[in-house]
């Protein structure tokens, strides 16, 4: 009884502490961001996140990790469909998804080269992409006259600009919880889209589930094989739970 | 007929090689005490790690590309190109952290039971050269996916060894074979990561266990199971036939082969601890950001240090300590004693009783209190150094270092409770 | 085992249920060490069908390919070519191509699609040089035959159809792999007509 007392407080205590100090790495301050929603399972959303990508995202930024043949078989696109209406570089279809921009060249125009983007997901998270491509404002001090919430200062143009519109980014004084005042940013509605807000969401949505898929092709088969892996061990552990019970009646 | 030809066989092999004697000296006529509790099942564990990190250190190789220009992407290669390749990699990255929790716990278990103490300092020293070889493989194999988090993380460790006195710059500028941290520091991390250091690693291991058998396991009672000849009765001997070696010298009790009944034991351990490695490695292999850190899905960039630098959680207990010191030298010093600590520890406690069973109060708070500033000390090295972050850092590193301290003191006359002769049913 | 009081009925199932489970987890884990042996997405892409230009290619000619890093004969057989095929049959290993040697639309009297065009690995199926192209003089190996292949690693023979003569150290026909048409000017090596429909 002693033991399992001394165990179990050794238990509770660990994982306390860890836990507590855990949740205190998470809760640092940062900006805050957009649950994206994505559906990684939903292939239509894929290809139309796909298209959006090759028309707008393409031209500067490359995925060169990853291969067409493979995204065809991944997004259920026939190959024929796909070199017809996905492959706008006329590469080959089991190259990789790249575009011809030179980066010296690309430096100079942006200030730094445009990134890859095929682990941009994995790099920033998938809700930070859904919002970050919500956050553009008209800043004409910037070279694109447009900046972003959440990437300050980006070298980036509004390359959806005419799907969403302009924002323009409002300040107003606010009283929190302690009765302090503090100056509180939001951005105004778009206006002079193509796009409603709630079409534009779905569009970045789609793209977002893109970059996810992107960025870990084998995420949803990993997940299948996982369930399959964890089923057999559990079967493996009842099993040898039995047989060490058997041969442990000897001792006992 | 092949019942007789496999017989034939084996005595064959016998006068030349002793394996069967092997076999029986070291597992089935091994005497394992009979009371082993969860916490034994970290040493075998371990095994399985480390073999789980060879085999598939192996695979990796076979399409990794030790080079500053091609090491990011041949990772992806892995991921994406090579059949199976994420999970191979996902195999031996969550095996990295699977390791230490597994080695952390297998060390915490010899600090609960006492199984540093006379006479197991020497199986001791070898668990810490163990530790001391692991810590330096996975910190070289962390530089290997070229990211940017593996580039920054080497950087700042490297850069430790700039606070040697005199010869701290040559030092670093050696240890790289660069000015700055290259293809060159990576191929010579590559080497060491893939055959030094695992080669050492093997040795040691089988040097850990040699020493295990011939000075016997101890157990969480912190009784021994080996008596003087003759001392107990003929039917109070346990049932179980053991080697020679163990028997001739002393009467043993309590104590079981370790095969068969610690290896069914032990693949029940397999079982579940493969249950839970697997939950991590199919469903959250990034381990929440703390096995793979995000800035490493971008490459290494000399030019660009990620926002917040953070040493893999592992490391994450000597760095506080190493951060919360306010002297470049001082910290390392500091940072490298802690570890000296834990290899002196068998010389600061000065106690006979092993357990913390039968030990003090005294010695089950001061266990306590260490075992909780490790894991505030881990955590606290995988966030940014805030002034708050600071001081609970120095708090911690004072309970670190006063473990041991603390303990020379009162271990010398230590209340503690008497020691039953045998192990109780 | 010697070292269990009990060994009864229970113990021994569950000593083989575990055994068998804990092989077939074994197995399992095997799967993708042996599957990662594949070629690669890499070397599939760089080994995808190339395609030939057959053009320009002049009646008589041989031009060489490359594809999955091997040399691949493309031949224009002239009429009379394709005419005397037929007349060394006896002097063959394996005249009707009975062997598989080549796909199943190219198991004919010319072992290619079109009469006209030889499609054959440049791989002599001895020990894998690469056999010459003889145009003409041909019959200073086997007399009566002014066209062939020969390899000059250990002299074996072959005919304008790529099948192997009798009497020297190669067993087989030279190789023709899956091969199409993509008009009358291309040439597709590696991926059948089927497949290419199939895909599409």
């Amino acid at each position: 009884m002693k033991k399992l007392i001394i165990a179990a407080t050794f238990g509770i205590l660990f994982s306390v502490t860890t836990l507590l100090s855990f949740t205190a790495v998470a809760s640092g301050p940062s900006i805050h961001l957009d649950k994206a929603n994505n559906d990684l399972s939903d292939k239509e959303s894929l290809k139309k996140g796909f298209k959006t990508y090759l028309n707008y995202c393409l031209g500067c930024h490359q995925l060169q990790y990853q291969r067409y043949n493979r995204t065809f078989d991944d997004l259920g696109i026939d190959k024929a469909d796909g070199i017809a209406n996905y492959m706008p570089t006329g590469d080959k279809v089991g190259g990789h998804i790249l575009n011809t921009m030179p980066e010296n060249e690309a430096a100079k125009w942006f200030g730094s080269a445009p990134p890859d983007l095929t682990l941009e997901a994995r790099l920033r998270s998938p809700d930070w992409i859904y919002t970050y491509l919500r956050s553009f404002y008209i800043d004409e001090s910037r070279p694109f006259d447009v900046n972003n919430t959440v990437f300050k200062d980006v070298g980036m143009p509004h390359v959806l600009q005419n799907l969403q519109g302009v924002s323009t980014l409002v300040v107003h004084k606010e009283l929190d919880e302690h009765g302090e005042e503090h100056e509180v940013s939001s951005l105004s509605p778009a206006m002079g889209g193509s796009l409603t807000a709630e079409e534009y969401d779905v569009v970045v949505r789609d793209l977002t589930n893109f970059l996810e898929y992107v960025g870990e092709p084998n995420k949803l088969e990993r997940k299948a094989i996982g369930y399959w892996v964890l089923a057999f061990l559990f079967f493996f552990f009842i099993i040898s739970y039995f047989l060490k019970k058997e041969y442990w009646k000897d001792v006992h | 007929m092949l019942m007789k030809l496999a017989t034939d066989f084996m005595g064959w092999i016998d006068k030349r090689l002793p394996v069967t004697d092997a076999w029986n000296k070291h597992l089935a006529q091994y005497p394992a005490p009979k009371n082993f509790n969860f916490w034994y099942f970290f040493g075998s564990l371990a095994m399985l790690v480390l073999v789980n990190q060879i085999v598939t250190g192996i695979w990796l190789t076979m399409n990794y590309e030790p080079s500053g220009d091609g090491a990011f992407a041949s990772v992806e290669y892995i991921m994406r190109d090579v059949d199976f390749g994420w999970l191979l990699r996902y195999m031996h990255s969550t095996g990295a952290s699977a390791f230490f929790v597994v080695v952390y716990m297998h060390m915490m278990r010899g600090l609960m039971y006492g199984s540093y103490q006379k006479p197991r300092e020497l199986l001791w020293i070898f668990g810490m050269l163990i530790f001391l070889v692991l810590m330096a493989e996975a910190f070289m194999g962390y530089l290997l996916p070229w990211g940017n988090m593996s580039y920054w993380g080497a950087q700042v460790i490297i850069s430790l060894f700039g606070a040697v006195p005199i010869i701290g710059d040559d030092l670093t500028l050696w240890i790289r074979g660069d000015y700055v941290i290259s293809g060159a520091t990576l191929n010579r991390f590559f080497a060491l990561h893939v055959i030094a250091m695992p080669l050492v690693l093997v040795v040691l291991v089988f040097l850990h266990i040699l020493a295990l058998h011939e000075v016997g396991s101890n157990n969480p009672e912190g009784i021994d199971i080996k008596k003087p000849k003759g001392s107990v009765k003929p039917e109070e001997l346990s049932k179980f036939t053991f080697h020679k070696q163990y028997s001739e010298k002393y009467d043993i009790v309590d104590a079981v082969p370790f095969h068969p009944y610690y290896s069914v034991k032990d693949i029940m351990g397999v079982a579940g601890f493969l249950f839970l490695f697997c939950w991590v490695m199919f469903f959250a292999p990034e381990g929440g950001g703390y096995f793979m850190e995000a800035p490493n899905f971008t490459p290494a960039n000399g030019l660009k240090t990620p926002e917040h630098i953070a040493p893999v959680w592992y490391f994450g207990p000597f760095y506080t300590i190493l951060r919360v010191v306010p002297d470049k030298l001082l910290g390392a010093v500091a940072m490298f004693g802690a570890i000296v600590m834990l290899f002196a520890l068998p010389w600061f406690d000065r106690g006979i009783v092993k357990s913390v069973r039968y030990r003090s109060k005294l010695h089950l708070v001061n266990l306590i209190q260490f075992a909780i500033c490790f894991v505030v000390l881990g955590a606290l090295g995988t966030m940014p150094a805030t002034p708050t972050a600071n001081l609970i850092g120095v708090i911690a590193s004072f309970g670190y270092f006063g473990f041991f301290i603390a303990l020379w003191f009162y271990s010398k006359n230590e209340n503690t409770k008497p020691v039953p002769e045998r192990i109780a049913d | 085992m010697s070292n269990v009081p009990v060994n009864n009925g229970r113990r021994r199932f569950l000593t083989a249920a575990t055994a068998v489970v804990g092989g077939a987890g074994v197995v399992g884990a095997a799967v993708p060490f042996i599957a990662s042996w594949n070629p690669s997405a890499r070397a599939k892409a760089a080994g995808a069908p190339v395609e030939v230009n057959i053009g320009k290619l002049q009646p008589g000619q041989l031009i060489r390919a490359e594809w999955r890093g091997k040399p691949v004969y493309v031949v224009r057989r002239t009429e009379q070519t394709v005419n005397n095929l037929a007349k060394h049959d006896d002097q063959l290993r394996d005249p009707n191509s009975e062997k598989a040697q080549q796909p199943v639309y190219a198991t004919n009297a010319y072992r290619s699609i079109k009469p006209e065009f030889l499609v054959a690995l440049g791989v002599c199926t001895h020990l894998g040089c690469a056999p010459t192209h003889h145009g003409g003089d041909f019959d200073q190996f086997v007399e009566g035959v002014p066209n062939g292949f020969f390899c000059p690693c250990h002299g074996s023979k072959f005919d304008m159809a790529g099948r192997v003569f009798q009497g020297v150290p190669a067993p087989l026909n030279l190789v023709v792999p899956e091969h199409s048409f993509i008009n009358d000017d291309t040439l597709l090596i590696g991926v059948s007509s089927d497949a290419i429909k199939g895909d599409a």
